[in-house]
């Protein structure tokens, strides 16, 4: 699905990745863990495209991501669902808009993908909070909307980032559980965190491997956590 | 650009406009703008046509009209009256020739002398007026038999100051028709303006759409959109304030002279109509473009 070789990644002031390979393989169940500022962000940015690596090759969908133009891009972006940290919604826009932006911005037609909607917004939890605004949404409401918006146009592979940052033990369990369902779903799912316990209580569940990066390099981390 | 994607920028699609949120001020400024400078593309149009014709006409009657003027005493002035007339009645290319009568000298007078002026008591030259034929008479030749059979008589074809008076009205058009190229322009430079704040304003907008995967041509559509409408509903206001303003001046008349010539004549009402619809090409050229250049530096 995706696939980085010996990529490095260069913010100007020095480098913040280097020679990293890995390779998320259809249906698999990542977390990617490291400590604040390793790289865990840009390392997903340049999973999907949003950043261009200084060194290597980044493959995703057997696409040449650096080899992409812009509607290329574009179109990348539909086949890989992205949670992002802090979410990324038009404020503008009712919950169940934003949920349904992806749908909207590739010119389908929402009336066709109401029940679709629904059906998700239900999955979700958010059946209550559709008619809201994005600023009234709890930290919680608005990673499951984010988790929605990701997956609208059924995509291959979900990337979140930190999804669990900003919510309680409950909130987080409940996200983790929709997103296993998305990997049994045989999506393939690749999510950063530093909450181990989380990890931990994924893996009872899904077998799930954990990457880690530490000093500009990525590991695979030992199975006992 | 397809059938489908034009019909799609006029019709709109009711999804893709809620993408990008309204912008209440800078849209009234921009509607504001756009009348304003429709409005005044109207009275460049009309002063640029108005002078037009009377360029033409000025060349066109000036051209073909002579005026012989009789300089004698009073009491040959008749009789040299009747030997000119006799002499342009004989001129191959001289179509007709009329003595002025005493009224219409007086008119012509009017304006400078005021009204009720003794003429009689004047030293007053007659005045013949002269109508070219098609082919015309020969100047020379004329002017020689004159001389010859009538001392007092002086042809003055108005070539002396025809020409400046043409040239004068010709510059008056060119000057409306860059008066009109310059609204053109400026209307493109404001809507790259507004546009392009627009566009800065919603970065945050753009980057989410981005994200989700929206084509830039999805995303330049939905400010380009607005800001053609805004232009040609702008325009279409401005235009019908103009057109009213041009039909509202008094109609052409001989004492107005130029002035009040100045308004569209029969098929050329249709013309400011035009200036809507070039001024939202105007805005969506200058929308696409700028549209084009900001997407273009984005990641």
């Amino acid at each position: 699905m995706i696939e980085l070789e010996n990529v490095g990644y260069n913010y100007g002031g020095g480098e913040l990745l280097s020679q990293v390979s890995v390779k998320l393989a259809p249906g698999s169940f990542h977390f990617l863990t490291g400590p604040s500022g390793s790289g865990k962000t840009t390392l997903m940015k340049l999973c999907y495209g949003a950043l261009s690596p200084t060194s290597g090759r980044v493959r995703a969908m057997n696409m040449d991501v650096q080899g992409l133009d812009r509607d290329q891009m574009a179109h990348l972006r539909r086949r890989v669902g992205v949670v992002h940290q802090d979410c990324r919604f038009l404020d503008h826009l009712p919950v169940i808009e934003n949920i349904a932006l992806p749908l909207i911005v590739a010119g389908k037609d929402l009336s066709l993908e109401e029940a679709n909607l629904r059906e998700l917004l239900n999955w979700v939890g958010l059946s209550q909070r559709a008619d809201a605004m994005p600023p009234e949404l709890s930290g919680g409401e608005r990673q499951r909307a984010a988790l929605a918006r990701s997956v609208i146009l059924s995509p291959d592979v979900i990337i979140a980032d930190e999804p669990t940052g900003n919510v309680d033990w409950e909130m987080s369990q409940r996200l983790l559980q929709l997103l296993v369902e998305l990997n049994r779903m045989g999506k393939t799912i690749l999510v950063a965190t530093h909450d181990m316990a989380l990890i931990r209580a994924a893996k009872k569940q899904v077998q799930a491997r954990v990457l880690r990066i530490s000093s500009k390099q990525l590991q695979q981390a030992g199975a006992d956590l | 650009m397809s059938e489908g994607r034009l019909r799609k920028l006029i019709v709109g699609d009711a999804q893709a406009d809620r993408v990008v949120p309204p912008s209440g001020f800078t849209a009234q400024l921009t509607l504001f703008v756009s009348g304003a400078m429709a409005f005044l593309a109207v009275f460049a149009l009309a002063l640029s046509l108005a002078s037009g014709r009377l360029a033409n006409r000025w060349a066109d009657e000036l051209a073909r009209a002579a005026t012989l003027r009789i300089n004698a005493p009073a009491e040959q002035r008749l009789a040299q009256t009747e030997a000119a007339l006799t002499i342009l009645q004989q001129t191959p290319g001289v179509a007709s020739a009329r003595a002025l009568s005493t009224e219409e000298q007086v008119a012509l007078l009017a304006p400078w002398f005021g009204s009720g002026l003794p003429i009689d008591s004047l030293p007053v030259p007659q005045l013949i007026e002269v109508i070219e034929g098609d082919p015309g008479y020969d100047g020379t030749g004329l002017r020689l038999r004159l001389q010859a059979e009538v001392p007092g008589a002086v042809l003055d074809d108005h070539t002396r100051w025809r020409a400046p008076l043409v040239d004068a009205a010709r510059a008056l058009r060119r000057l409306g028709a860059v008066s009109i190229l310059l609204i053109a322009g400026a209307t493109a430079a404001m809507i790259t303006l507004a546009a392009n704040a627009a566009l800065a304003a919603n970065a945050q907008v753009i980057e989410v759409l981005r994200l989700v995967g929206a084509l830039d041509s999805y995303i330049a559509h939905a400010f380009i959109r607005r800001f053609t409408l805004r232009a040609l509903g702008g325009s279409a206001v401005g235009v019908a304030l103009g057109m009213v303003g041009v039909w509202l001046m008094p109609a052409a008349s001989n004492e107005g002279g130029f002035l009040t010539g100045l308004g569209f004549q029969g098929w050329a009402w249709l013309l400011p109509l035009l200036i809507p619809v070039l001024g939202a090409l105007v805005a969506f050229a200058a929308t696409s473009r700028a549209a084009k250049k900001r997407l273009g530096d984005l990641t």
